[in-house]
């Protein structure tokens, strides 16, 4: 039986990440595994500029820094387990849950293994609404999984239809090829939309993309349109009452992103439904 | 390096790697002039290596927030090789030291640092603070031009602004303000004392790329080699150590063998701009934790600020007393130090206080912290040894003409004469069992002490039969394969 992993922070996006996750196992016919990871948060001791050290200076120093993380890492415990008992309260039936401390990206790395799919929220606790900010661990995860990111948006909505984002990109067509493979996705209406010239490598690839799914049984809609790929896929999500995006992720180094900024997270950001991403 | 961990590995601590690295850039600049002097060369030596030593290190290291820059522990190994063949040569030695601590790294040493005991390490750092200490007596004797009562009457008032201003105020170095204020003494009172300006040259420029000036044959590799594994050796385990007490302190991880490497670049840069060697601080890591130091950027700025401060006070440093400088070494040595040590000495085994008493004398005596440590493991591993060798009973039950011997623990080289003498040879009997099944041989010794006992019996004329010998000398194969036998550990541990 495989596992669907669900990372929470006990953030206004966990009810809908549980959600999000039992939709998941249900398709998958999985079981659900909840990851809660208490994350360092380092607690520096400032202030103290004097740059003199006396007796002892490294036992002491050691002391203070254990004394002040210890008093922190108890709460922050005692808090992570109230998130998955109400958690395990949520979901019901066949749960494990799983508090470990360390960073979120590590502590996947550690559980994935067996895994189907992770899902995690657009946000966490820390990110700031109004901004559309995206959760600083998002990223990190998306970059370091193995599996399909399932990112859960604000509500749960049923599932009818999604839309493939398509750029003829490695991880895009991994993408594909998991939606034909893989009952995650089977049954629902698929759209293919890709942004680019007609008669390119694009139009072809595309082509190729909607013949495999529909010969997986799906029911394809295939559209080439010019524009902005950022701005083509918001709007169709929009228009078509899309209820999940699937697409490849973060093709482009941090470099390049950096300076062009990233299709991924605009995307993310922008989109109100899931996403579910491929590396 | 990769991208993704630029920044939780750079910015992810600003405000206060900024403000550490500068605390430790004023606190590097009176020790990497003190142990300059220490290792006998211009104090433009030290400071050149320190801050190429931590902006190199700040990329290539395996331990972000510590600190590596010229120390104390590798000045007082180079002391002879300055003396006897002067500055060119202990560039040659740094270069050297360089690449042999990057081939230490690569064949991991990191791991081999597991047989350093705990009581080795803290006889390596009492060692040390006591070197650093003793280096400061020569300014301090009355014998030398320039060292009167006035001395004396600084050092103990440097000591005071050191110690006691941090509790008026924590947001200045206590440190610089003692050298200030001493300097600002001397300055205005004309006082006849010693100056860093007297004890050589102090660097004026940038440093240069120079390729060291020494004759490139093996006459030159004799001379250097013996100094560069010293170097090697001596810059690796205080600079794994103090990554240890870094991690400790900071509750994270890092790579020591990485780290290994990147000591020995840092050397290599080091040694072609006109630096000495050095490693990892102690103190000066302690002292950018406890300022909020965490990431490779307090590294950097430390390197960076101290760059900038040189350039720009060059003629100012000249006028600080070396009265100051000693005043900040007793910090340090008084901060290396492990006071609790004299605690434990009453509480610890013996054994263990031998050992660390041990590594300072020799230390102390030889003044090279690399037999120290040797002569400390190597007596940690006799003493484990010895405690081991006794974990062995051998039980007999007579049985009308037939004895059997039980051996139960471990038969080794040192447990082999207690193993032989158990058994007695002057008992008449037609046969002896002798059942190994519940002891494990470690070694050929062993085997050998059971091949004689088994010969003196039979001598006279007594039958033997050994039993289980398979499982007991399963262990003298030299790693038991315990990843594809995964049962291999119990079935050891049971029999």
């Amino acid at each position: 039986m495989s596992i669907v992993l669900a990372c929470t922070d006990g953030s206004l996006y966990a009810p809908s990440i549980y959600q999000h996750a039992a939709w998941a196992a249900a398709r998958l016919d999985a079981a659900i595994h909840v990851l809660h990871v208490i994350e360092r948060d380092e607690h520096i001791v400032g202030g103290d500029l004097s740059g003199s050290i006396g007796f002892d200076a490294n036992a002491e120093l050691l002391a203070e820094l254990a004394k002040l993380d210890e008093s922190h890492a108890r709460v922050a415990r005692l808090r992570g387990k109230a998130i998955l008992d109400d958690a395990a309260k949520q979901l019901g039936g066949d749960v494990t849950v799983t508090q470990r401390h360390g960073s979120v990206v590590e502590t996947l790395d550690e559980f994935e293994e067996g895994a189907a799919v992770v899902v995690i929220g657009k946000r966490g606790e820390h990110a700031d609404f109004s901004k559309g900010h995206l959760g600083s661990n998002l990223e990190r995860v998306v970059r370091s999984a193995k599996i399909p990111v399932l990112v859960a948006a604000r509500e749960f909505k049923q599932m009818g239809r999604f839309l493939i984002a398509f750029d003829g990109g490695p991880s895009c067509l991994k993408a594909v090829h998991h939606a034909a493979t893989e009952p995650l996705l089977r049954g629902l209406e698929c759209h293919l939309v890709a942004a680019g010239r007609p008669d390119s490598d694009l139009a072809r690839s595309l082509e190729n993309a909607a013949t495999g799914l529909r010969g997986a049984g799906f029911t394809v809609t295939a559209d080439l349109m010019q524009g902005d790929p950022d701005e083509v896929i918001a709007r169709e999500v929009k228009l078509r009452g899309i209820d999940l995006l699937v697409m490849g992720a973060y093709g482009h180094s941090r470099v390049r992103q950096f300076i062009l900024g990233s299709t991924t997270t605009s995307l993310i950001r922008t989109c109100q439904v899931p996403v579910l991403l491929f590396r | 390096m990769p991208l993704k961990h630029l920044q939780s590995g750079w910015f992810s601590n600003l405000r206060g790697d900024l403000l550490a690295g500068i605390v430790v850039a004023l606190a590097l600049i009176p020790e990497a002039i003190a142990f300059s002097i220490i290792a006998g060369v211009d104090p433009k030596v030290g400071l050149y290596a320190s801050f190429c030593i931590a902006i190199v290190i700040s990329f290539v290291g395996g331990r972000p927030g510590m600190i590596s820059a010229a120390t104390g522990a590798m000045a007082l190994l180079m002391v002879t090789l300055v003396k006897e063949h002067g500055l060119q040569y202990l560039l040659a030695a740094t270069l050297l030291t360089g690449v042999f601590q990057f081939i230490l790294g690569l064949i991991r040493v990191g791991d081999v640092m597991r047989f350093v005991s705990k009581s080795v390490m803290t006889g390596f750092v009492n060692a040390l603070a006591i070197l650093i200490f003793m280096a400061q007596l020569p300014e301090l004797n009355l014998k030398i031009e320039g060292v009167s009562w006035i001395t004396y009457a600084m050092v103990a008032g440097g000591l005071a602004i050191i110690y006691l201003l941090p509790r008026v105020t924590k947001a200045v170095p206590s440190p610089l303000v003692c050298i200030i204020v001493l300097s600002l003494v001397a300055f205005f009172m004309k006082l006849d004392v010693r100056y860093v300006g007297d004890l050589g040259e102090l660097p004026d420029t940038l440093p240069v790329f120079l390729w060291p000036q020494v004759p490139l044959n093996m006459a030159t590799l004799s001379i250097i080699f013996p100094y560069s594994i010293g170097l090697a050796v001596v810059g690796l385990l205080e600079s794994l150590m103090t990554s240890q007490i870094v991690d400790e302190l900071t509750d994270t991880t890092s790579d020591k063998n990485r780290e290994a490497r990147g000591q020995g670049i840092a050397n290599v840069v080091a040694g072609l701009f006109g630096g000495m060697a050095g490693c990892a601080m102690i103190g000066q890591s302690v002292i950018n934790v406890k300022s909020g130091g965490r990431t490779r950027l307090s590294t950097l700025t430390a390197g960076v600020v101290l760059l900038l401060l040189l350039l720009l006070l060059n003629d100012l440093v000249k006028q600080i007393p070396m009265a100051a400088l000693v005043a900040v070494m007793v910090m340090v040595s008084i901060g290396t130090f492990s006071w609790a040590s004299f605690k434990n000495l009453k509480v610890h085994p013996k054994t263990t206080s031998t050992v660390m008493l041990a590594t300072v004398a020799t230390v102390v005596w030889t003044h090279n912290l690399a037999l120290g440590v040797g002569v400390g493991v190597l007596l940690s591993a006799l003493f484990f040894a010895r405690k081991v060798s006794q974990i062995i009973r051998i039980t007999s039950e007579l049985d009308g003409e037939t004895r059997t011997y039980t051996v139960r623990g471990q038969v080794f080289f040192a447990s082999a004469d207690s193993f032989a003498a158990a058994f007695d040879f002057k008992e008449a009997l037609a046969k002896v069992v002798i059942d190994v099944s519940h002891a494990h041989f470690w070694d050929l010794t062993s085997v050998g002490a059971l091949d004689k006992v088994v010969l003196k019996y039979r001598r006279e004329g007594t039958e033997v039969e050994i039993l289980g010998m398979n499982e007991a000398s399963a262990t003298i194969v030299d790693k038991l394969a315990i990843h594809d036998k995964p049962d291999a550990l119990d079935r050891m541990l049971e029999h």
